[in-house]
């Protein structure tokens, strides 16, 4: 089989800070890769259609839909998924206020949200209200109506940014 | 053992706290386990091969292609399933009349609807097994398709299952009092055509079930994405032929259930059924398409109604004519009818009234089937109510407001029974409605609307009283002859260090069931929340339960849980006694300590009673009972349902040149009884109410006239989303009921009872000055510009 045509793609990553290689498949989509070759189950699949945004991850410190990009894409990249986020403690902050105001109902959506929520965070400032749930808006949750979701991500931005909560 | 709600300073006063969830860290941190995260040895992958036509003959299956790609195990027809699976007719004894055809896993000689399975591939990946399915050759015929609900019935449309005679799946008609005369006396009639437009849950989590067969122990095990982990059992061991107790149905984290997850899918079952045939475990998640044509629907109503008033705006008459299709079948083991049904047993629901008609008419279609989902008939009982009662004050030129005040039951007026036949032991309308009105200073929000108006800027306040219907008794179901549980049960224990497990029936989908029970155990007991542990959801472990649905976690759930606490703690008051030489009424426990009850004095903590009874009960008097695991159960049998009730208030702003309406805020005061966790329970009304919220504006399912599936993806089909959302204020009053200790009744569905209603009625009340109505959810753009006259193409 010439090149142009392999079905197989060998690629070399770093995901949450540890070096990968693997074959993988040519069609397999990245949250299949994470998900079912590595083992890492955080971030879920709900559409597959870029719309849901349940399997938000970070590719090269952009948040990126999982089932819309293919692995064989990710050659090359630093990946982080919410595993590594919360090993390192980054978002540490954030996790707490999402318990604290009950920000989560199901969970189904937490890790895509998180990620999405690291992204506008990492930003700086203090967004309004009206920005975060623009900033969301790629980020459904069926449970809780997003009003807490806004609450904790506003308390965050805030406490970061050294003002009262 | 009583428990003094009203003093907040009682010891170990956790019910009534906000506590946090003990699984939200998990989840918070991609640690969660549901059923798609669940990898078995050998597991394979199972694909359903599903009708493209809503109604055909299936002819000839050629599966040879498709058996020939990499990695397919097996593939089975409807025929091969019915071999070893028996099919099911989703009927109830009480609601006298329903019927439906028997309905296999598979579908067998014919398909009834989009997304009606007919073929499985099973293979060792799911991508080759939709490889596989892609090639698999069905030979249909297609039969003409029913699927306009108002002319179902008529001698020209089809019998959609011939055996079952017409199209007719069930009908009922409740009369109360006179009501033509009370139309024929009426000051002002007013009538009104509403619909509610079919839409579905839309769990982030697809169905999703994993079943594994041991054949040499006999045991089949299913870790299922469910509601009812109990009720599956039943069911998979009813059709596929095995003991009841050889079946363990295991329900880790569900990703959202809404009512979606409560329901016995052929798919499911399917895949049980070829896990027992090929004893191997065999996985289903269901792809986005398929939760769009194979997810039960909801809410495909049609109603005409009319209210007669007197000149004082007293209500004389209801009069209603629901109309539902439900798809091709009766959605087993709950049926089809109940939604209808709910609709004639709602309507007028908040109000003193005397002369009531109402008739649901249930047909069948060649589409999804409907069944239960969030606030079951809620929706569309409290829009026509609320819509009807805010249009006989427009045309008798009083306040919705004060139209309801002169007709809501008085607080004082219970028990009563309505018009419907409801019997109601407590609510708290007017409370509720003065709660509501300071919240969100309706005077001068009203001053507020009307000098915007001078601008040209048009906005509408909609308010909607609700009743909602929750801790089912036996007549919801079980009196129909359906082997779903209404008691549930709850043991606790005491280990060795102290600490206390629960183990309850009812179940977890997010609502915070495991928190709601851990705090009220660690009252019962006297121990922290953080020395409970919670065990939900595993059928195996867990006491014989209903789960949760019907907002009944809390209520009946918390109760024995509640119970079953107590009980423990005058278990380990007994051998505290005995080993301090006290009188037991002379004992208490507190935060993990037995303590003089009088002076609260540590006698000594549980680990130390623990590690006596547990490993040095020889130093126990013989014969001193000593059993630190108790279990309790509950059902309530003073009413049928406990019934709760709400208002609540929308107010928005729409946008005459594109119809657009932008939700600015929304108001919820509802009474459930004792509040175990406040903070649970707001969030439970938010995210109900912007479910409510969904239907009102956004959500439809379309079908063309040949019954295909339009917008079948999450592109195309709107949820609500952040940007779209308005804050929500929630208030509460509490009326606990008398039939538990608790007190609790339910919370999860009243924000999606009353949502629409109150969203349409502020659409209304911003349009009226222009002579514009809409009746027709959702309310988008072009129903709006159409009611306005800028559409009239």
């Amino acid at each position: 089989m010439t090149e142009a045509f392999r079905d197989k793609i060998d690629i070399a990553l770093t995901v949450n800070g540890e070096a990968v290689e693997a074959r993988v498949p040519a069609g397999r989509h990245m949250i299949d890769f994470l998900r079912l070759d590595l083992g890492l189950t955080g971030a879920h699949a709900g559409c597959e259609h870029g719309v849901c945004g349940a399997c938000t991850i970070h590719v090269d410190g952009q948040a990126v839909r999982g089932c819309l990009m293919l692995a064989a894409q990710a050659d090359g990249s630093e990946v982080w998924t919410l595993e590594g986020l919360t090993e390192t403690g980054v978002i540490r902050d954030l996790q707490d206020a999402f318990v604290a105001r009950n920000a989560l109902q199901c969970g189904y959506c937490t890790p895509g949200m998180l990620a999405s929520i690291k992204e506008l965070l990492d930003q700086g400032g203090v967004p309004d209200r009206a920005a975060i749930r623009e900033h969301l808006s790629g980020n459904y949750c069926r449970c809780t109506g997003y009003e807490a979701i806004i609450d904790a991500v506003e308390s965050v931005a805030k406490a970061r940014a050294g003002e009262a909560v | 053992m009583t428990i003094s709600f009203g003093n907040p300073d009682r010891p170990n006063s956790y019910i009534g706290k906000t506590v946090p969830r003990p699984n939200a860290p998990r989840l918070v941190q991609g640690r969660g386990k549901y059923v798609d995260d669940i990898v078995l040895p050998r597991m394979a992958h199972v694909v359903f091969v599903r009708s493209p036509y809503a109604h055909a003959r299936i002819g000839a299956i050629d599966t040879a292609e498709a058996a020939a790609v990499k990695g397919v195990l097996r593939i089975f027809t409807g025929a091969d399933l019915a071999a070893v699976c028996t099919p099911w007719v989703a009927v109830l004894a009480h609601l006298k009349g329903l019927k439906s055809p028997p309905q296999h896993a598979l579908a067998v000689d014919r398909a009834c609807w989009v997304g009606d399975p007919v073929v499985a591939v099973v293979a060792t990946s799911r991508a080759a097994a939709e490889e596989a399915a892609a090639l698999v050759e069905v030979d249909y015929d297609p039969l003409p398709a029913v699927t306009d609900m108002m002319t179902a019935l008529d001698t020209d449309t089809p019998v959609l299952h011939p055996d079952m005679g017409d199209n007719l799946a069930f009908r009922r008609l409740h009369e109360e009092g006179d009501v033509e005369a009370a139309f024929a006396k009426a000051f002002k009639v007013v009538e009104a055509r509403f619909k509610t437009a079919r839409h579905t849950g839309v769990t982030l989590e697809p169905r999703s079930i994993l079943v594994d067969w041991n054949p040499a122990e006999g045991q089949m095990t299913a870790y299922h994405a469910t509601q009812a982990p109990h009720m599956i059992q039943t069911v998979l061991a009813k059709h596929l032929d095995l003991p009841e107790g050889r079946v363990r149905v295991i329900c880790d984290d569900v990703g959202g259930s809404y009512g979606i997850k409560v329901h016995v899918y052929p798919d499911e079952v399917a895949t049980a059924a070829i896990a027992k045939i090929m004893a191997r475990p065999i996985k289903i998640v269901a792809d986005r398409l398929e939760s769009f044509t194979t997810d039960i629907h909801a809410r495909d109503h049609e109603i005409g109604a009319r209210i007669a008033v007197d000149a004082d705006g007293r209500i004389l008459a209801f009069d209603i004519d629901d109309w539902t299709a439900i798809g091709a079948y009766s959605v087993y083991p709950r049926t089809s009818a109940i939604e209808g049904n709910q609709v004639v047993n709602l309507c007028g629901g908040p109000y003193d009234f005397a002369n009531y008609r109402a008739q649901t008419s249930v047909v069948f279609q060649n589409k999804t089937p409907t069944c239960q989902y969030r606030a079951v008939g809620h929706p569309i009982a409290v829009a026509v109510t609320e819509g009807l009662v805010d249009m006989a004050a427009a045309e008798l030129g009083m306040d919705p407001v004060e139209i309801r005040r002169r007709n809501m039951y008085a607080d004082d007026a219970y028990p009563v029974t309505s018009p419907a036949k409801m019997r109601f032991e407590g609510l708290s309308h007017h409370a509720s409605m003065d709660k509501l009105l300071a919240l969100m200073d309706y005077d001068a929000l009203r001053a507020e609307q009307a000098e915007l108006r001078k601008k040209g800027i048009h906005r509408g306040i909609g308010i909607a009283s609700f009743i909602e219907l929750t801790n089912p008794s036996p007549f919801m179901y079980g009196i129909g002859g359906a082997r779903i549980s209404a008691q549930d049960g709850c043991t606790v224990r005491m280990d060795p260090d102290g600490s206390i497990v629960a183990l309850s029936g009812v179940t977890e989908q997010g609502q915070g069931t495991e928190a709601m029970l851990a705090q009220i155990v660690a009252e019962g007991v006297g121990v922290a929340p953080a020395k409970v542990r919670v065990i939900t959801g595993d059928t195996q472990v867990t006491p014989y339960g209903g789960g949760t649905w019907a907002s009944r976690g809390a209520g009946i759930g918390g109760e024995a849980a509640l119970q079953s606490a107590l009980a423990l703690k005058a278990s380990i008051l007994e051998v505290a006694g005995s080993m301090l030489q006290a009188p037991v009424d002379a004992l208490d426990i507190r935060d993990g300590q037995v303590v003089d009850s009088t002076t609260g004095e540590a006698r000594m903590p549980l680990e130390e009673l623990g590690r006596i009874v547990y490993f040095r009960g020889d130093t126990l008097p013989k014969g001193l009972p000593r059993e630190l695991v108790q279990t309790r159960h509950f059902i309530t049998s003073d009413y049928p349902f406990a019934f709760t009730n709400g208002v609540q208030a929308s107010y928005l702003e729409v946008d005459t040149d594109t119809g657009e309406v932008k939700l600015l805020k929304h108001w919820c005061v509802e009474d459930c009884g004792r509040i175990i966790n406040p903070q649970l329970v707001d969030e439970q009304i938010r995210g109900g109410i912007v479910q409510g919220l969904g239907g009102a504006l956004y959500e439809e399912i379309h079908y063309d006239e040949d019954g295909q599936l339009l917008n079948g993806s999450m592109a195309d089909y709107l949820v609500p989303m952040a940007a779209e959302m308005p804050d929500m204020v929630i208030g509460h009053v509490e009326t606990p009921t008398m039939e538990s200790t608790l007190g609790a009744k339910g919370a999860g569905e009243a924000g999606t009872a009353g949502a629409p209603a109150a969203v349409m009625n502020a659409i209304n009340d911003a349009l009226r000055p222009m002579g514009a109505q809409v009746t027709a959810m959702p309310f988008t753009p072009e129903r709006v510009l159409r009611a306005m006259g800028k559409i009239d193409d």
